[in-house]
């Protein structure tokens, strides 16, 4: 309940809800507040405020994300340009071997990578759009068209295994060739930054999962909105990683 | 309250200060030719960060008694502060830091930048859990080869070094736990590590530098006295860290030249 | 006004997105309320400084008495010493360094003093203390297993921490201690997301970024740092668990040891060194920026003067955290890295320094002209102060290369690292939690012991590690279990014996700061909603703040934060919230 105080006349006519702080995943429907305000208040600016946070928290997540992968490509560039003592003649040698990818089989699976973030991006789409119309179809005598209901959802988690298996069968094929994670500096930063990647993608697979499976138990669909929508940009930005990885360990032998 | 804290921070400077004037603790003599000048490089930091210390702890101990509130005390001078004061203070220190890193900076360049002299002596100092070796090139003046099958440290010296005596270069080498050298003489080091890392310190020559598995780091110094010096190990290394220790002897050039012509002749 | 406990729900609105908890374990254990993990934290950083003090008596006292038997320990041996140092190293710098200023103060009261009703992400702040509680389980349980913990010290140098066969604690303790690194580093990333998130997003009406307190400026600033530095950590961690038992070879060349050749080829010990160095410097800033913050605070308040230079303040935190990444090299002087990056790190080195010295001259400033009050957390501030002089200071001499030939691994960078980061960071700790104790527990730590805990901490650590710049400077290496091997060390076991002393005297004192805790959370005087007359949020809520923190009147914030002795003001204090205007404001 918002009063306020006498000590806190202001000249801001408008009452002020407290912040409400709320969780990514939050149980909660949105509470309508007393009176507007531009913070908190009715159910849809609070929903769009905490959209726009989690939006928010999920950029500074990336950052820390992108250190990671940071990290990894100074060991891969500053090890391959590394001359190491050779035991033997007592001089100094490069030995950064040069791995021969499975170039075909990765292309696959960028392919299918790509193609999963057009379908969680129809899946976002999707999803706001059902957000938005959600208040006005529980008023009685409107009626929507009903839109075809593609599970894009479904189906960019199909596209997400099958990358993930496509990445295992290229490691697999790695073996074949000889090129396994102890092998040489080359091959372990190949494994180091595929498996970094490929566990950042089960991730966000896991939580795609999860708001499917909320969208079962019926859970409202803001919040699912706001779990579908961060982890589709999550998953745009994990695509894009993909491509640098690829290009990095393609061009940069 | 206010005079108490003024005592403690007043006689906690003056205690901490008083050590360091009168040098109750200080670096050890310096024999090398490098010492004069780290020393007199040392002497300007510790002289102007003296002052620093001095006069902010004073400062401070006299501000908090000063500025005690009491019933007599002046009215605060409300102010947010004074960017004129902020910008000269930042820039007064700003020159104090930098130029002081740059007044040293040519010792460091002419300690780390410049290869050995051509007359220097060459030696490799070797290091591994938890005892440094010294090798002599010998009358070819090339250190033969060395192999990591073959090093036994058990067996020390040569065998602790994995010597391959099948190199002809390697039969002059003389391998040895302490380590000689000529006074006057500039040493080109050759660092080398078999295990860990380890780090090659001789306070007395102002000399320290890490020993890097993977890596063969050249570095020199010139021993100006002769007289025996301990080497600590200067980077953990280990359960045996404390106990690394060698010996640095430094001697005429004729002790020196008796000495390997002995260490020769022991290996026949 | 008369605070709304913000469990009535009687009006029918929750009035936070959460409804207060009720039962035990959402109160008390899995709790989504800041100010309760924020007590957590602090708890846990308690708990870990106390077992981190214990690790070090027992260091400080075989370093002196080699041979010596303690009932219920026995001897130490060299391993273990090692093992004792590591622990004590990681124990301090991960689980009370950064946990307790950023984690226990900072999850506590950046919100209310923002104005916030709680953290942008309360589940995510949630996992994060619990995360970093299972990282201290698993760095403990290090102790337990075969072999002990590892030997190789906070810093972790490869090829030692590589190597499982390199020495005695080396096997599964190592493992241990990495893994526990690793959890942690996720624990810290959640944490900063969170942090920023908020400072960015939840500030209440009014709040503008340049009128938030210094403290939240601290906390938002080593936020940033954590989110930039713990990814290259656990990217490094990840690499060295790796080289021990995948057989990859980052970090470790073709080595032998004991006279066996170990399975590696070509990797590079600088490595190691230099990503972890990327992470430990900033680390360090991690570690004093709250501490900072905390004294700016006091300095202000207990002067009742506004912060002299807010402004260049903020920037020099700024400066700070910014320089903090450029300077890691300042580590590696001596491991054979080129000697012209040397030079560059090192100017930038001393670039750092003056950021540094524009926040000592300004909380100087603070001072001089204003009217201090003595109170406990005033002395910590003030303390504080005099501390960063003293290990600030010897800074300019590790950042000259040519000097750290001398000095580099010595008791010199001991005594350096513990007065700036180890002590400054404590006493800003110490000042927080005096501050702060009556807004958190409704009552009053007792004054005099806390000037007791006072006096005999600040001269104690003093006589701790002041002496410890003349053992560097006379050569003693660090890490060293016991001076018994070289002759040139044995006139300064002496002084060690004077430092042993010294630290045991030093830590029984910390037994009255914990007497008085625990004592005045429970019998401590009542303390008012505003015992010091400070400005900020904090101090306009009930005592201790309910659920929300406001208890539903979200505060409008008029002005900044430090105004003191405003001209024209009836008291000499104004609150953040304060609408008034004052004539020469």
């Amino acid at each position: 309940m918002a009063t306020f105080s006498s000590t806190v006349t202001t000249t801001d006519p408008v009452v002020k809800d407290p912040k409400t702080g709320r969780g990514s995943g939050g149980t909660r429907p949105p509470v309508p507040g007393g009176g507007g305000g531009d913070r908190g208040g009715n159910g849809s600016s609070d929903h769009g405020e905490r959209l726009r946070r989690t939006r928010l928290g999920l950029i500074v997540g990336l950052v820390a994300s992108t250190m990671v992968f940071v990290s990894f490509t100074s060991v891969y560039v500053m090890r391959r340009g590394l001359p190491t003592l050779d035991d033997r003649t007592g001089g100094y040698v490069r030995d950064w071997l040069q791995v021969s990818l499975p170039t075909t089989l990765l292309l696959v699976n960028t392919f299918l990578l790509l193609l999963s973030s057009i379908t969680v991006e129809l899946a976002r789409r999707q999803i706001t759009r059902q957000a938005a119309l959600a208040p006005v179809r529980s008023i009685p005598g409107v009626s929507i068209g009903k839109e075809p209901n593609i599970p894009w959802l479904g189906i960019t988690v199909a596209l997400g295994l099958a990358f993930l298996t496509g990445q295992w069968m290229a490691w697999r094929e790695l073996g074949n060739r000889g090129f396994y994670l102890a092998t040489s500096p080359s091959s372990s930063m190949i494994y180091v930054l595929t498996g970094a990647h490929a566990l950042h993608l089960a991730g966000g697979l896991l939580v795609l999962l999860y708001a499917g499976a909320t969208a079962l138990r019926h859970k409202p669909v803001e919040d699912r909105r706001i779990v579908v929508d961060v982890t589709a940009w999550y998953w745009h930005f994990m695509a894009l990683v993909w491509l640098y990885i690829f290009a990095l360990l393609e061009f940069v032998r | 309250m206010g005079l108490a804290l003024l005592a403690i921070i007043w006689l906690i400077t003056f205690f901490s200060t008083y050590f360091f004037v009168a040098k109750t603790w200080w670096l050890p003599h310096g024999a090398s030719t490098a010492a004069a000048f780290i020393d007199n490089q040392f002497a300007l930091t510790y002289v102007l960060m003296g002052i620093v210390f001095v006069a902010a702890q004073g400062a401070l101990g006299l501000f908090v008694w000063q500025y005690r509130d009491r019933k007599d005390a002046k009215k605060v001078e409300y102010s947010h502060g004074n960017t004129r004061l902020e910008v000269v203070w930042t820039v007064l220190t700003a020159v104090l830091f930098v130029g002081l890193n740059l007044m040293g900076s040519n010792v460091w360049a002419r300690e780390r930048f410049a290869p050995a002299d051509p007359g220097s002596i060459p030696v490799e100092v070797t290091g591994m859990q938890f005892a440094w070796y010294f090798r002599y090139p010998g009358a070819d003046g090339k250190f033969g080869a060395t192999s990591p099958k073959l090093m036994d440290p058990s067996a020390g010296n040569e065998a602790a070094v994995g010597l391959d005596t099948s190199d002809p270069a390697a039969k002059d080498d003389v391998v040895a736990g302490t380590m000689y050298l000529p006074v006057n003489r500039q040493v080109d080091l050759r660092l080398r590590a078999v295990d860990v890392i380890h780090s090659f310190f001789v306070p007395n020559m102002r000399f320290k530098q890490d020993a890097v598995p993977g890596l063969e780091i050249h570095m020199h110094f010139t021993p100006i006295e002769t007289g025996d010096f301990e080497i600590a190990c200067a980077e953990l290394c280990g359960l045996g860290h404390y106990k690394m220790h060698g010996m640095l002897k430094v001697v005429s050039q004729e002790d020196f030249d008796k000495w390997l012509a002995a260490r020769e002749a022991e290996k026949q | 006004m008369v605070a709304q406990d913000a469990h009535d729900d009687s009006h029918g609105h929750a009035v936070h997105a959460h409804a207060a908890p009720t039962s035990f374990i959402r109160k008390y254990i899995f709790s989504l309320d800041h100010k309760v993990i924020g007590l957590q934290y602090y708890f846990l950083a308690l708990t870990a400084v106390f077992v981190g003090m214990f690790l070090s008596l027992l260091m400080r006292i075989h370093m002196v008495w080699p041979g010596a038997v303690l009932p219920l320990i026995g001897e130490i041996r060299p391993e273990t010493y090692l093992s004792l140092l590591t622990m004590h190293g990681t124990i301090m710098v991960f689980f009370v360094l950064t946990t307790a200023p950023q984690g226990g103060f900072g999850n506590y009261f950046l919100p209310i003093q923002i104005g916030a009703p709680d953290m942008a992400f309360p589940v995510l702040n949630m996992l994060s203390f619990w995360t970093t509680f299972i990282a201290f389980v698993v760095i403990l349980a290090a102790f337990f297993v075969t072999g002990g913990a590892p030997l190789h010290g906070w810093t972790g140098y490869a090829p030692l921490s590589a190597l499982p066969s390199a020495g005695p604690g080396e096997q599964l303790g190592a493992d241990l201690w990495i893994t526990s690194i690793a959890i942690f580093c996720v624990a810290s990333l959640m944490g900063a997301l969170n942090f920023i998130t908020t400072v960015l997003d939840l500030r209440a009406k009014g709040m503008t970024m340049m009128r938030m307190p210094l403290t939240v400026w601290s906390w938002f600033i080593t936020a940033i740092l954590g989110l930039l530095a713990f990814g290259v950590l656990l990217s490094a961690g990840i690499l060295l668990l790796l080289d021990r038992n995948l057989g990859t070879s980052f970090y470790v060349p073709l080595v032998v040891v004991n006279g066996q050749i170990m399975g590696h080829k070509g990797g590079s010990p600088l490595l190691w060194q230099h990503l972890f160095w990327f992470f430990g410097h900033p680390e360090v800033y991690i570690a004093i920026l709250p501490g900072m913050g905390v004294a700016s605070q006091l300095l202000s308040t207990f002067s009742r003067k506004p912060i002299f230079g807010y402004k260049a303040m903020v920037y020099a935190l700024m400066g700070i955290g910014f320089l903090g990444f450029m300077v890691w090299g300042h580590h590696m002087f001596m491991s054979g890295m080129s000697p012209y990056s040397a030079f560059a790190f090192s100017i930038m080195t001393m670039a750092i320094g003056v950021p540094s010295a524009i926040k000592t001259f300004n909380w100087l400033g603070t001072i001089r002209g204003g009217r201090v009050r003595f109170q406990t957390p005033m002395l910590y501030a003030i303390g504080f102060v005099s501390l960063f002089v003293s290990g600030g200071l010897s800074g300019p001499f590790l950042a000259q290369p040519v000097l750290d030939i001398p000095l580099h691994d010595t008791a010199f960078v001991v005594g350096h690292f513990h007065l700036i980061m180890g002590v400054a960071a404590i006493f800003g700790m110490f000042a927080g939690t005096y501050y702060w104790f009556p807004k958190m527990f409704g009552r009053m730590m007792n004054e005099k012991w806390g000037r007791v805990h006072f006096f005999l901490t600040l001269t104690g650590t003093y006589a701790i590690f002041m002496p410890m710049h003349y053992l560097g400077m006379a050569g003693q290496p660090r890490r060293y279990s016991q001076f018994t091997e070289l002759a040139y060390l044995q006139h300064l076991i002496p002084l060690n014996k004077f430092i042993t002393y010294a630290a045991i005297l030093t830590i029984s004192a910390q037994f009255i700061f914990v007497i008085n805790l625990f004592w005045s959370m429970f019998k401590g005087p009542k303390a008012s909603d505003n015992p010091w007359e400070a400005t900020t949020l904090e101090w306009t809520t009930a005592t201790p703040p309910p659920h929300d923190n406001f208890g539903g009147k979200t505060p409008v914030v008029c002005r900044g934060p430090y105004e003191y002795s405003v001209p024209g003001a009836p008291k000499d204090y104004v609150m953040q919230n304060d609408p008034a205007t004052y004539p020469t404001h």
